[in-house]
């Protein structure tokens, strides 16, 4: 039987990291719910053996049941009748399995009815999952909006709203519309307070909305009439079960076919706020998309795998000139790439995992009592380390696996064209992780400010006294070198003092900053497991080496007076 | 209504990947070759069980296997699932049963449990495949059986009813509780095991399964009986050891050998008595059996 958790063992790998000590005391306020919850791990060894046997059944689930579903789904997709949303057949079932299987509502505390996991585990999940149908990720994962509503809804909303999503319920976040993508300071949807009714009042339009007809939704609105700009817009609450919200249409899309991206027209829908007013976008929504975008990124590190499963699977079963071509130095070249990529994004991502586990467990801490100067500290520490390494995760790894899907098709050939492989479903899949939930313009925009204030080099230079492995040490020192030419070309745009070519050179020093970093973190994995990673540590470097090389020397020929032969309006 | 169930399940060697070492040269099964799994089509029966407790609130899902001391594996993919308790019969008496000591002990314990409102069991186990247990059982107990089971349509006023997968087509048939119902493998495959349950029950073991050294967590068992399995001898069960393991099994393999099935011609038999004897008497005479 398949199961994608026990056949990549490089997921317990990263499970069994050192900091998740630490992140289970926080996570579980030193195992307070032992004697609460018939559920609830006595000590560190016993929940990292929960989440152990939690992530076999997902691996098996998704082996089993949506492994197998995927390429129905794909064809099927959900429909659009009367306003609702029907799933395709393959999705409920993969939905039903899900739900059996209490896989909802993961991270959420116990006494909602949630399985209180770390992020790390459940982000492993998140990859499992995308591997098998990067389309019902999509649905399955948008649980982790209950975040937000965790984190800045009221007592009353969270005992109302948590256990329906713990219970299978799913949730959309409803920002894009028409006139406001990228941009979301444009939202226009208007919230008006109905004051014969106590509550707020939603109309307008919403577009591209993933899951759209969702039990619940998150809602950016325009609560305060007569702005324009981010400060007027506050987060709402839409319950389906009240009414209001109908789905006009389902996109056609190139590609996530199972999950429906849906037109929503809002007609009076009652809702209620979440947190405070005017906080919608500039707080709560930034909240959100950096869960969102952890998402992204886990949901690209399965499909990258997923392309490098199906690559070498063909390569080795695929003969010519009388042999197999994985035999053949311009197909191996390509699948090594591959799977460096796939070795040091993950490491990316589940290092990012990591910080955002200890900040978030300590902020929710901080709602129970007060922290200690130590423990204020440590958040502040991992609160910003999550906030650089997000858009580097999420970045990167779409790329990654846009780049493996391209490949992974490259080493079908012809019959990568065709549509009977999985490989054409992954590269139509893996074409919107770099767009959505930010673009990866938009990820070098939230990353640029750690490159030019020195935070991602002061990272470089900690990574650099961690010891490694005699095998690794050449490679320590190249990665040393790389950092330097880092340091050179950051100091090179600084020192220009010219906004426009900072923005025109950020995405290489965006690309610089997270090279070094998955190399050292890449190198720290060959130490520990040389058995699994020497091999990627060292095609990774090789490559990111030249990747350095390549960008230092463009912004160091670059220029601020070359910028108008550039200039395309 | 509230029912009181029992699914029969068994551990079994994993036979649908067999490999060249499957077979030991005596001909008998090398388990140690093939991992250990749940039964497939007791797996079908544990799911219209679990079917039933939904429908049925208040109902009770109970596991029964027989085996050594890590067929207690069955009872907690039982619980993972949502059954409600379990027990194992495991004693070395019990070793080697051929159908009719297995359906004897497994009878024999039904009657210390109390018999039950459903007893369920998937149709045949794919180490024997002799699909005989469920009516044996069901003999023994002096109750009605169906076999064969797809779905279980429905189940009120002391009566089930089932859709049941025979040659060419289904039929829907109607019974009396307490009954004996064996599922196909063509019925609902299981739902799959559920996050808080494993986490609740993933330390229960039957007290043969307890290391002599002192267990990890073994204040927990204290404060949680349901972590301590029902395990039964079969003093336990007051079986009569006559009955139990291989002197309660008059079957005897002669020889195992390799067969390619060619069924060329086919015949229909009734289920009446005088056909049954008839063939009976053919197979004799021609050595297909005895």
């Amino acid at each position: 039987m398949a199961n994608y958790y026990t056949e990549h063992p490089e997921l317990r790998y990263h499970l069994e990291n050192p900091m998740m000590e630490r992140i289970c005391q926080l996570k579980e306020r030193d195992y307070q719910d032992k004697d609460k919850y018939d559920y609830a791990p006595q000590d560190f060894a016993d929940v990292m053996d929960s989440y152990n046997r939690i992530l076999e059944i997902t691996g098996e689930i998704t082996g089993e049941i949506i492994a197998p579903n995927a390429e129905g789904v794909d064809a099927e997709g959900p429909h659009c009748a009367n306003g609702r949303v029907d799933y395709a057949s393959g999705t409920k079932q993969n939905m039903d399995a899900m739900v059996k299987a209490g896989l909802n509502g993961m991270t959420m505390p116990r006494r909602f009815g949630g399985l209180n996991f770390a992020m790390v585990p459940y982000t492993m999940c998140a990859e499992i999952v995308a591997a098998a149908d990067a389309g019902f990720s999509n649905i399955w994962s948008l649980q982790d909006c209950v975040e937000t509503l965790y984190e800045f809804g009221n007592e009353d909303q969270h005992s109302r709203f948590i256990p329906r999503i713990c219970a299978g319920e799913t949730m959309s976040m409803d920002l894009t519309e028409p006139d406001a993508g990228s941009d979301l300071q444009s939202v226009m949807l208007k919230a008006t307070y109905d004051e014969a009714n106590n509550c707020w009042r939603l109309n307008g339009v919403k577009r591209f909305i993933t899951n759209g007809d969702a039990d619940l939704h998150l809602v950016l609105a325009r609560s305060e009439e007569g702005t324009t700009d981010g400060r007027g817009l506050s987060m709402f609450i839409y319950d389906k079960r009240d009414g209001g919200v109908n789905v006009r249409r389902i996109e056609n899309k190139l590609g996530i076919h199972g999950s429906p991206t849906c037109e929503l027209v809002y007609k009076n829908a009652k809702a209620e706020l979440c947190g405070d007013r005017k906080l919608g976008l500039i707080k709560y929504v930034m909240a959100l998309m950096n869960g969102a975008r952890l998402g992204i990124a886990a949901q690209s590190v399965g499909l990258s795998q997923a392309a490098y499963n199906e690559a070498l699977a063909y390569a080795n079963d695929r003969r010519q000139f009388g042999k197999e071509i994985v035999h053949f130095p311009a197909v191996y070249d390509m699948l090594a790439i591959m799977k460096a990529k796939l070795d040091a994004g993950r490491a990316l991502l589940y290092q990012t995992a990591r910080y955002v586990d200890i900040y978030k467990a300590l902020d929710d801490i901080a709602r129970e009592r007060k922290l200690t100067p130590e423990e204020r500290a440590e958040q502040k520490k991992y609160s910003k380390l999550a906030d650089a390494f997000t858009p580097l995760a999420k970045g990167m790894n779409s790329e990654y696996c846009n780049q493996n899907a391209y490949d992974g098709i490259q080493i079908h050939g012809g019959s990568g064209f065709m549509l009977e492989y999985a490989c054409q479903r992954i590269y139509r899949d893996a074409r919107i992780t770099s767009i959505y939930e930010g673009t990866t313009q938009l990820q070098t925009v939230a990353a640029i400010r750690y490159v030019t204030n020195g935070l991602y080099l002061s990272v470089l230079r900690e990574y650099e006294e961690i010891a490694c492995s005699e095998a690794m040490l050449p490679y320590l020192e190249r990665v040393k070198a790389m950092t330097d030419k880092y340091e050179v070309a950051v100091n090179a745009v600084k020192e220009a003092q010219n906004q426009e070519l900072q923005d025109f050179l950020a995405r290489r020093l965006y690309e610089m900053a997270a090279t070094c970093v998955m190399s050292h973190l890449i190198i720290q994995d060959a130490t520990q497991r040389e058995d699994m990673f020497l091999r990627s540590a060292v095609v990774y470097i090789n490559y990111a080496e030249a990747e350095i090389e390549k960008h230092l020397r463009y912004i160091q020929t670059y220029n601020a007076e070359l910028l108008p032969l550039y200039r395309q309006a | 209504m509230s029912l009181k169930i029992i699914v029969l399940a068994k551990q079994v060697p994993d036979t649908r990947n067999v490999g060249k070492d499957a077979m030991t040269a005596e001909g008998t099964v090398n388990r140690s070759a093939l991992p250990a799994i749940f039964n497939p089509e007791d797996l079908n029966a544990l799911e219209q069980a679990l079917r039933l407790k939904d429908a049925n609130p208040g109902s009770t899902v109970t596991m029964l296997t027989m085996g050594p001391p890590r067929a207690a594996d069955i009872i907690r993919e039982g619980l993972y699932r949502g059954a409600d308790n379990g027990y194992l019969l495991t004693d070395r008496a019990f070793a080697g049963a051929d159908t009719l000591a297995t359906s004897y002990a497994l009878a024999t314990a039904i009657q210390k449990i109390g018999i039950p409102d459903i007893i369920l069991g998937g149709r045949q186990a794919i180490d024997g495949d002799t699909a005989q247990v469920g009516p044996q059982v069901a003999e023994k107990l002096g109750l009605t059986q169906i076999t064969y089971a797809e779905e279980i349509l429905n189940c009120e006023n002391g009566r089930v009813t089932v859709r049941r997968h025979i040659d060419g087509g289904v039929e829907t048939v109607e019974g009396p509780l307490p009954i004996v119902i064996t599922v196909n493998n063509s019925a609902a495959p299981c739902r799959p095991r559920n996050a808080k349950l494993v986490m609740k029950y993933k330390k229960a073991m039957v007290p043969l399964e307890k290391p002599a050294e002192g267990l990890p967590y073994a204040e927990e068992y204290e404060r949680k009986p349901y972590l301590t399995l029902n395990q039964w001898s079969t003093a336990d069960i007051d079986a009569d050891l006559q009955q139990c393991g291989l002197s309660g099994s008059p079957t005897k393999v002669k020889a195992v050998e390799n067969i390619v099935f060619q069924a060329k011609e086919s015949r229909t038999l009734t289920a009446s008595d005088q056909d049954i004897d008839q063939l009976m008497k053919e197979l004799l005479a021609n050595h297909t059996i005895g």
